[in-house]
């Protein structure tokens, strides 16, 4: 192909190349990451888990799809943010929720949170969290009704009612590490940490298994898909917390992992307080808003009246991101100390002549 | 203190396909060249011949109007017409077109000093001036005007031959084939700065140029060769100064500014050519390559030859080509024909098949995900700037220190939105400089 008459070349402003990696790549990564807590959950509530997820996923794409078709705006449901916000909405919900519960939070997540604020990268809260917030207005009782986590038939919640197991028997709800006893009082719960590091423990259907969520959360950071300063913010800040003023009179090392591996910490360090659009993007914010995350859901859980912290802490620490970006402005290039302290002196100066 | 640049991105440096082929003259000489009289910063050159005149190979076509460095024919031959003509860097650019007489007769006014070590710095700065060097790895300073206003403030003289452009391979291939002239050049110009030492920064993916450089020096330990890190933009004057020395040259500032002048390897090279073997600038290294070429080379052109006669040498195309541009992937210019011709800053002509090239979309919405953030080698914000940058907010977009844009393009590449970053913040800058410009005579037109 020699002809170099009639070339049609394009003209652009440079870079001429792109990197390979682009939104859906992103967002794949993140179902990808996401899978290990899902066999988790299905092992440990069985596949009432597996659809409640589905369902939710389905229901996201859908309000999507049919929010921006009403609004005549372009189809987007290529990018899978739906399908994420669908994931970690489901998995931060009892699994014995009925179906139709959940579909009202996809659709507060996605309409209300997400879309009536532009969209995709607009919106100033993470959807799923908020969805979540808003079922915990809604039905309180139905998501804080927990089964006894176990395998087999007899034990996991039947598909379609909610309150029966597969074999026919009435659910037996217990108690979870998340219960008032525990958090305020400082009374273990009767799982071994070995259990609720691996997720044999009551919750919601995602957040069980810290060990998952750790595999996928470093697949992650390893991938270059989040970066490692918010969680370890978050979880440190957490730990050391814990570890300084245990509750009960506990061990200190045993009280902060019960505090570390039960409840939603390692969900919501890794998924949810890492979620692009909510999160800082400079360095120093990045820390600071993890700290900030550790901090208010040590709080909530010590002082505050629900049992659990992680979804309210994020989504408080959400709505200061834009402060926090500003703080965390990163110093300008080629400028000293002695420079900054140099132009301070002459606004001083200034001032006072 | 050294220390690495932060941020950065890595694309596939590509530059396997050029890498082993050696510099070779052009198969045939160009018929005619085209001389822009725009080849470097500043005001264009007066061109001093007119219609008819002959001209030899290294006699004075162009004059210094203002900043700038004096132009020389790269062929011998009749002036066929002084006319605007395309121009690499965009639009038309008055140039001169020389009707080559093949006869190659030389004209040059230089005298060759092959012992440099008699002459005084201001000898040396004449002598560059009169060659006509600029920055060869691109921008294009006059280098005469480098070196005299940076006497007295330099105290660490580096060569930059990182060559962070992915596809590009002209200054390796230089500093292979010709190190000596590159080490002669240096020490050329460390007399000139009144310098004992010097280092040339390499990247680490050109580990034989670094090998045959220090062989080169040998025993005088004089210039020290450092291995760089592999990594885009290692080579921007301002991350190779950090790279080197540790410092950071502030806000608005010159590499002077921190004691430190840094010129590219193929200028060094220039520079030895112009001292000690008397010959102007007329004629560079240009790498023909892109997966759109059938034979990539690195050749050794005329100045004003055409990107077309280029091409051809290099066989041609063995695909349609999506662009064609002046200058590496990340920060080179596009082209709309092949007729424009070569100037002094040009390294490579680089034609990309739609695979390579970055895809034509539309932009996606910002995610936030920070990518741009986390490899602005600048410590800028692009996510914000951009967002002022879009509701024509320019002084907001200044606050976050807009105008330090190096315009390198990282965050354009790294952005899974594909946003167009760099393109934003270039309209923002030039705004900026209006708005500047106007308060200025704004505040003259008060004192008046």
């Amino acid at each position: 192909m020699n002809d170099m008459k009639d070339l049609k070349l394009t003209v652009a402003s440079s870079p001429h190349i792109a990197s390979p990696i682009d939104t859906r790549n992103l967002m794949r990564d993140v179902l990808i990451a996401l899978v290990p807590a899902l066999v988790f959950g299905v092992v440990f509530f069985g596949p009432r888990a597996l659809v409640a997820t589905i369902v939710s996923v389905i229901a996201c794409e859908f309000f999507e799809w049919a929010y921006r078709k009403i609004m005549k705006k372009s189809t987007v449901n290529g990018d899978l943010s739906a399908a994420v916000t669908g994931v970690l909405l489901a998995f931060v919900c009892a699994p014995t929720l009925p179906y139709w519960m959940l579909v009202i939070g996809d659709f507060f997540a996605i309409v209300v949170v997400k879309q009536l604020f532009g969209g995709l990268g607009k919106n100033f809260l993470n959807p799923a969290l908020a969805g979540r917030a808003f079922l915990m207005l809604c039905y309180p009782v139905a998501m804080t009704t927990w089964v006894v986590p176990g395998i087999g038939g007899d034990v996991w919640a039947n598909i379609i009612g909610n309150t029966t197991t597969m074999s026919g028997a009435d659910v037996v709800t217990g108690a979870t590490p998340l219960s008032v006893d525990f958090m305020h009082s400082g009374v273990l719960p009767d799982v071994s940490i070995g259990e609720a590091f691996v997720g044999q423990v009551g919750g919601c259907i995602g957040e069980i298994s810290a060990l998952a969520l750790l595999v996928g959360g470093l697949y992650l950071i390893a991938r270059g898909v989040i970066r490692a300063r918010i969680p370890v913010a978050y979880i440190a800040t957490v730990a050391v917390l814990t570890f300084i003023f245990p509750l009960g009179g506990n061990d200190r090392l045993t009280w902060m992992a019960y505090q570390l591996f039960t409840g939603g910490l390692f969900l919501g360090a890794f998924f949810m307080a890492t979620d692009y659009v909510t999160s800082p993007v400079t360095k120093k914010g990045e820390v600071i808003y993890g700290i900030g995350c550790g901090l208010l859901t040590v709080f909530i859980r010590y002082f505050g009246g629900y049992p659990e912290g992680v979804s309210y802490s994020i989504l408080i620490m959400n709505c200061c991101v834009w402060l926090i970006d500003k703080a965390g402005k990163p110093n300008r290039y080629g400028v000293t100390k002695e420079m900054k302290a140099a132009e301070k002196a002459a606004k001083k100066a200034g001032k006072e002549g | 203190m050294k220390q690495s640049f932060y941020g950065g991105v890595h694309p596939h440096d590509r530059k396997e396909l050029a890498r082993h082929k050696e510099i070779v003259p052009l198969s045939a000489a160009p018929k005619e060249v085209v001389i822009a009289m725009a080849m470097h910063v500043g005001a264009p050159c007066k061109p001093i011949v007119s219609v008819g005149d002959q001209v030899k190979v290294g006699q004075k076509i162009g004059e210094i109007a203002g900043l700038g460095a004096p132009i020389h024919a790269s062929v011998s031959g009749t002036v066929k017409a002084v006319e605007p003509r395309p121009y690499v860097g965009g639009g038309k650019c008055m140039s001169v077109v020389i009707e080559n007489d093949f006869q190659d007769t030389w004209g040059s006014e230089l005298t060759p000093h092959p012992d440099y070590t008699k002459l005084t710095t201001n000898e040396i700065v004449e002598i560059v001036k009169e060659a006509g060097i600029t920055g060869m790895g691109g921008a294009g300073f006059p280098t005469h005007v480098k070196i005299s206003s940076g006497l007295g403030k330099v105290d660490t003289l580096i060569l930059n031959g990182a060559e962070c452009e992915p596809y590009i391979t002209a200054d390796h291939r230089l500093m292979l084939e010709q190190g000596e002239k590159v080490i002669g050049g240096v020490r050329i110009l460390m007399q000139a700065f009144g310098l004992k030492s010097a280092v040339i920064g390499v990247e680490a993916n050109k580990e034989d140029a670094i090998e045959h450089l220090k062989a080169l020096v040998g025993g005088k330990n004089d210039v020290t060769v450092e291995s760089l890190r592999t990594r885009y933009p290692q080579g921007a004057e301002k991350q190779l100064i950090q790279r080197i020395t540790g410092r950071e040259v502030p806000p608005g500032g010159l590499p002077a500014h921190v004691g430190c002048a840094v010129f590219n390897v193929g200028t060094a090279a220039a520079v030895y050519d112009a001292v000690v073997e008397g010959k102007p600038l007329t004629h560079r290294i240009i790498t023909v390559t892109g997966d759109a070429i059938q034979d990539p080379v690195n050749l050794r052109v005329p100045l004003g030859t055409s990107f077309q006669q280029l091409i051809e040498e290099a066989k041609g195309f063995k695909e349609t080509p999506e662009r064609v541009l002046t200058g590496g992937p990340m920060m080179g210019i596009a082209q709309y024909t092949l007729d424009v011709t070569c100037i002094k800053g040009t390294n490579a002509v680089l034609c990309l098949t739609k695979k390579e090239a970055a895809p034509v979309v539309a932009e996606e919405t910002c995610l936030r995900c920070a990518r741009c953030v986390n490899v602005c080698p600048m410590h800028l914000t692009p996510v914000y700037m951009h967002l002022y940058a879009e509701k024509g907010m320019w002084k907001d977009a200044e606050a976050l220190n807009v105008m330090d844009c190096i315009e390198c393009g990282s965050c354009n590449y790294i952005c899974p939105a594909r946003i167009h970053l760099v393109q934003s913040f270039r309209v923002t800058k030039a705004e900026l400089r209006t708005l500047a410009a106007k308060e200025k005579a704004a505040k003259e037109a008060a004192k008046a």
